[in-house]
């Protein structure tokens, strides 16, 4: 690093040694990827969003209960499939742009511009960044739901699934869903079709989350369903004090310690 | 259908993989006077669940089960052929093999397909001729060892290191004036046993679904509060011999 | 084999009752070759957070330096220390930056917030090497032995430990998860961290 000033944007400076090592035959790690069921479906007045809540790293579940339905703008949002970092921040920083682009128009942003500029992003990146995104909300024009590829391409439907477990999930909506369903069936299938990924799909697990978007209002249904609670294990696993064999021992006080001591003993000059 | 030209000169080369990968996890811990097998249910293939209940853990004979892990297919074959090899003991000798001998066989028999193997890892649990539990676990290629306990299979890592502290107490200093037990009692193994499998299915998604633990009791040993425990039930097929249970429990499901 | 695993090292973090714990392994390997068994990968970053950095030995100093750096450069604009949840964001979008040509680390944080009332809450998070955040409630585990810690660590985490308690849980996951695995292990070291002091210790275990 040259200088304080850092430009925006990705640093590429460690490429070079990367793919140096690389060639060298070391394969690259892999980063924690969502193997996902995102869903997204469209009833009376707005739109169901749905995910489940497993992170993954190849066969280990990293995180059990993360956050997949993502704030793009109050009544927009957007969930996130494929690798995690990448929705993250993907997802931020489109939402970051939204809202400058609503205080520049002064006019609540719609869905199809948060859609053109996640497009273009991951159009631009040609896939690289890894995002697998199901776009919906409520704006002036009415209620949209987009899928969004990480290549680029979007789709634009009445109920849409993403993830390792769209499959599953897209089976329930083709054998649920109907035009102009009400708030609480839409939201129930929306349920069903996350559980179908959650016990059929290995790579979606856990709790299920949901939001119901409205031209109103926005509510959003954080762990709306947790059918994969651990029951009570069968023992107990607190171990004796002095168990482990310790070597060394340092003890850092945080406590500021202010002690006054008061120099000369009473005879001090008489300042009356 | 568009029929594409290859060029008679261009060398083509095709490949049929015969191995697959079928998750799941078995264990088994040996006490002093019983033996305890157990595998979870779950067969799987990539992000699908094939069947929520396989079972991986089987009766050989009166004293013994053998435990598979690895690709299904091979495991189901091997069992068969282990079988077929007791049955056939069964009738040269007119008694059932013993534990340690099944264990001999179990080597040769995957020694002799070192060059094309059974895609399997095994673990056998039961009860020796002297009365004493025993667990023996084996590579794909018939290298084995009597242990007092082993974790096989995909969730093998967490699980194992969990065994070695609470079953050899590995790290634990013992209170002043005490010392660790050598063998623990069946409820006390039943619990870890449990408690393996259900942290084994939060954190690896290919475990889960249903747990098959197998319980070998030596002749004339106890119950030693067996009877307490939920899911039982008995397969003991003699009056005078070794008793061996099952007991099954629900794992989650995601 | 990975890059990942070309020094080896593991590193954990708990949540207990008002106070936290992180601990770490002191191996650096070149592969299978021992070199040291005195690495440091955990620094405290302020006095109540505390950062591991298991992966590669290059990445863990270059990183370390560029986190002392950047949290220098914040508690001089802010004029006050970095709060834990900010660090983790600081921690989370450097190595994003870093997107196409990552760092081969993967941070585990641990610390005490603080609340409006004044009081200190534990806090612990992970990041993976892109810098995924990960904010977990009982423990975060990154490094070569990870796998093995995740299997311990949830057989015997149990919520609300005292810090003398904790300190015996966290030991017990760690010493018994590095025993395992080949490259994680050669000694190791747990901070405790508590709201009026931090108990630091080296363990006794295998040295093989």
């Amino acid at each position: 690093m040259a200088s304080v000033f850092s430009p925006p944007g990705f640093d590429f400076s460690n490429q070079l040694r990367n793919n140096f090592m690389a060639q060298k035959g070391l394969p690259l790690p892999k980063a924690t990827s969502t193997g996902t069921t995102i869903v997204g479906c469209l009833f009376d007045g707005g739109i169901v969003l749905g995910a489940d809540t497993r992170a993954t790293e190849g066969p280990i579940v990293a995180d059990k209960n993360c956050e997949k339905i993502h704030y793009i703008t109050e009544s927009i949002r957007c969930c996130g499939a494929g690798t995690a970092a990448d929705t993250e921040f993907t997802t931020a920083l489109i939402s970051s742009n939204m809202e400058l682009h609503g205080l520049t128009t002064g006019r609540k942003p719609r869905v199809v511009t948060a859609m053109t500029m996640l497009k273009q992003m991951l159009f631009r990146y040609q896939g690289q960044v890894g995002a697998a995104l199901v776009l919906g909300g409520v704006d002036s024009t009415g209620p949209h739901l987009f899928t969004i590829a990480p290549h680029g391409s979007t789709d634009k439907l009445p109920y849409v699934t993403m993830g390792s477990g769209s499959l599953a999930a897209m089976a329930v909506f083709e054998s649920g869903w109907k035009a102009n369903m009400s708030r609480e069936a839409a939201l129930q299938l929306v349920k069903d079709a996350i559980a179908a990924g959650i016990f059929n799909d290995l790579g979606s697990g856990s709790n299920i989350d949901a939001c119901i978007i409205t031209a109103s209002h926005t509510e959003m249904l954080r762990n709306v369903e947790m059918p994969n609670q651990r029951v009570e294990k069968e023992r107990q696993y607190g171990f004796r004090r002095g168990t482990t064999a310790w070597k060394t021992e340092n003890v850092r006080s945080l406590i500021v310690n202010e002690e006054i001591t008061l120099l000369g003993g009473g005879d001090e000059m008489d300042t009356t | 259908m568009q029929h594409v030209a290859v060029p008679h000169a261009q060398p083509q080369q095709r490949q049929f993989n015969p191995y697959s990968e079928n998750g799941g996890t078995i264990l088994a811990i040996a006490g002093a006077n019983f033996s305890v097998i157990a595998g979870d249910t779950r067969q799987s293939e990539g992000y699908s669940i094939q069947t929520r209940y396989a079972p991986k853990v089987f009766r050989l004979t009166d004293k013994a089960v053998l435990a598979t892990n690895g690709f299904a297919a091979d495991g189901n074959m091997f069992v068969k052929k282990v079988r077929q090899r007791l049955e056939w003991y069964r009738h040269a000798h007119a008694k059932d093999m013993p534990l340690r001998a099944i264990a001999r066989l179990i080597q040769t028999m995957l020694y002799a397909r070192r060059f094309f193997p059974y895609y399997v890892y095994n673990i056998l649990g039961g009860i020796e001729e002297d009365g004493s539990g025993a667990v023996y676990s084996f590579d794909p290629v018939g290298s084995y060892e009597r242990e007092a306990c082993r974790a096989a299979g995909a969730a093998s890592s967490l699980v194992q290191p969990f065994l070695d502290n609470q079953i050899y107490f590995k790290n634990q200093t013992p209170a002043p004036g005490t010392t660790h037990p050598a063998h623990l009692p069946l409820s006390h193994v039943l619990s870890l046993v449990i408690d393996s499998f259900t942290s084994a299915t939060e954190r690896h998604i290919e475990v889960g679904d249903g747990l098959e633990i197998y319980v070998v009791l030596a002749k004339g040993s106890a119950l030693q509060g067996l009877d307490a425990i939920q899911g039982l039930s008995e397969l003991t097929t003699t009056d005078d011999g070794e008793r061996m249970f099952v007991i099954r429990r629900n794992l989650k499901r995601d | 084999m990975s890059i990942m695993d070309q020094n080896g090292g593991s590193v954990i973090a708990m949540v207990g009752k008002d106070c936290v714990a992180i601990a770490s392994d002191l191996r650096l390997g070149n592969q299978a070759l021992g070199v040291s068994s005195n690495f440091q990968k955990i620094f405290p970053v302020t006095d109540r957070i505390y950062l591991g950095l298991p992966g590669l030995a290059t990445d863990v100093t270059t990183l370390k330096e560029r986190f002392r750096f950047r949290v220098n450069m914040y508690t001089i604009k802010e004029e006050r220390e970095i709060e834990p949840e900010t660090f983790a964001h600081l921690v989370s979008s450097t190595l994003y930056e870093h997107r196409f040509g990552p760092y081969f680390c993967e941070p585990v944080m641990a610390g005490l917030s603080k609340t409006p009332s004044g009081g200190y809450k534990p806090f612990i998070a992970a990041t993976d090497l892109i810098g995924c955040l990960n904010f977990a409630k009982d423990f975060v585990v990154a490094g070569t032995a990870s796998e093995k810690l995740f299997g311990v660590a949830e057989g015997l985490w149990e919520p609300d430990l005292e810090p003398e308690d904790l300190f015996e849980t966290i030991s017990q996951t760690l010493m018994n998860a590095v025993d395992r695995d080949a490259y994680s292990g050669w000694g190791c070291v747990v901070h405790v961290l508590t709201k009026d002091k931090v108990i630091t210790r080296t363990l006794k275990g295998r040295m093989d």
